[in-house]
């Protein structure tokens, strides 16, 4: 139970965040739009029935999208890289289950250079998908792949300063 | 029958991704036309309330600006109030109410309701506004609403019983029928999407003899704003070689990443013009 408050508290605090903080302050460019309210998919434990965690991400998606007016936009988006989470925890968790005891994906658990691989890939398909839905209904090929490779590079940028500034406790599965 | 059930064990995430994926695009393409964000009014109800704490909070801020644009406002209202004029003829006295109908003179043709802005995007290709005023305070769609400066900010495009939506000029469907006040041409505003300091005003002709800092204002041709609101000046003039038009970049006047007080404008006889112009049409079309 304390678990279910806890990633309910965070995920308020990330989609606060992201409908109050970074959709509000102004442009640092007209291609770059921060995004961070993800980073809870990121987040959410290693051991977690994969249905359960492709409705989550749906329902994450869901709810910004109630605040930005977007209705699917975010939750397609979202509901992608929840289904891809596990294939690529697959290829970087060493293959020796009981060696691994750690209880969701962090820097530590992961060790750096495998943690932001795991992000990258991970940024990189949502906001792929993200603009590229956004762009069908809209838009320039060319602004689509800039605001692509911009907007990742920054979304990484703020994962980084957020593990370095907010270290987690090392959660040990039980 | 047991190859089914093999097949959908073995594809079960996958297909369990593939419901979601088709729900969100279903609700992407089904509700995302702007006129037609049915299921936005609930979401509305439960989003504004949250919206509106969180705007108390950024009203305080920025109080004093807010202050300072509205007593210009008031001010310049001042101007117009009766007692500034005098007729030279002291035998007939003019009043002016609110009411809808006067019975010497005039008619009233706009009405003004007060809102404020509880929640405002500017970051996406199709920004809108939440406005803490919605039908149970008469709001209905197609209103206009103008900043607390007098400048035009948008159209309310969608309404629930406390809150209503209002689509920026800084959306890529927003169209606004303008003209040029100096030379009196008109226009079609509207936003490519990219810059939301850069709006494009088309179809002015070539003959117009436009210079750069020119004031844009709402033609009086629109259904849904009342004419001579200042939409933006021309900050670039670009002449498009296909056609025998300008492309011009308007500087819009409001400035839509502070606002916060805004008056939506009823047209009281837009039912009726629209329903003539619509008739009209039919008509046209069945004797042709």
């Amino acid at each position: 139970m304390s678990d279910f408050i806890r990633y309910g508290l965070r995920y308020l605090i990330l989609l606060l965040t992201q409908v109050y903080l970074l959709n509000k302050i102004p442009h640092l460019h007209r291609f770059i739009t921060p995004y961070l309210y993800y980073l809870f998919i990121l987040w959410l434990p290693f051991h977690m029935p994969r249905q359960l965690l492709i409705f989550i991400g749906f329902i994450t998606g869901l709810i910004l999208d109630y605040f930005t007016v977007t209705p699917g936009l975010h939750a397609a988006a979202c509901c992608l890289i929840a289904y891809v989470r596990p294939f690529l925890l697959d290829l970087l968790l060493p293959k020796e289950v009981s060696e691994m005891n750690y209880k969701e994906p962090s820097p530590t658990s992961l060790n750096w250079g495998p943690y932001l691989f795991y992000a990258m890939v991970l940024t990189l398909l949502h906001h792929g998908y993200l603009l590229f839905l956004e762009w069908l209904s809209f838009g320039r090929f060319l602004d689509f792949v800039i605001k692509v490779i911009s907007t990742t590079f920054i979304s990484l940028m703020m994962i980084l300063a957020v593990e370095l500034l907010f270290p987690r406790k090392k959660k040990v599965r039980a | 029958m047991r190859n089914l059930f093999l097949f959908l064990g073995r594809y079960k995430y996958f297909l369990t991704f593939l419901f979601f994926q088709g729900v969100a695009l279903w609700f992407l393409f089904r509700f995302n036309r702007f006129h037609r964000v049915r299921f936005m009014g609930v979401a509305n109800e439960i989003t504004g309330r949250i919206n509106s704490q969180y705007n108390q909070l950024e009203d305080f801020f920025s109080l004093q600006k807010e202050n300072e644009r509205l007593h210009r406002f008031n001010d310049s209202l001042l101007n117009y109030l009766p007692y500034n004029f005098v007729k030279a003829d002291t035998s007939v006295k003019i009043f002016r109410d609110s009411l809808r109908y006067d019975t010497v003179f005039f008619s009233r043709r706009y009405l003004s309701r007060p809102a404020a802005v509880i929640y405002n995007t500017t970051s996406s290709s199709k920004n809108y506004m939440q406005i803490n005023k919605g039908a149970l305070h008469g709001i209905k769609d197609n209103m206009a609403v103008i900043s607390s400066d007098g400048f035009v900010a948008g159209l309310v495009v969608n309404v629930s019983p406390r809150f209503s939506q209002v689509m920026s000029l800084i959306h890529v469907q927003s169209r606004v029928s303008a003209s040029i006040k100096r030379t009196g041409h008109f226009g079609t505003v509207l936003w490519d999407g990219k810059d939301p300091m850069r709006l494009t005003l088309k179809d002015i002709p070539k003959d117009a003899k436009v210079q750069r800092g020119d004031t844009v204002v709402t033609s009086p041709y629109s259904f849904h704003y009342p004419p001579g609101f200042v939409i933006g000046y021309v900050s670039e003039i670009i002449k498009d070689r296909g056609s025998n038009f300008y492309i011009l970049k308007i500087k819009p006047a409001a400035d839509f990443f502070n606002i916060q007080n805004v008056h939506v404008i009823e047209n009281l006889d837009r039912t009726e013009q629209v329903q003539l112009d619509k008739e009209t049409r039919n008509k046209t079309e069945k004797e042709n």
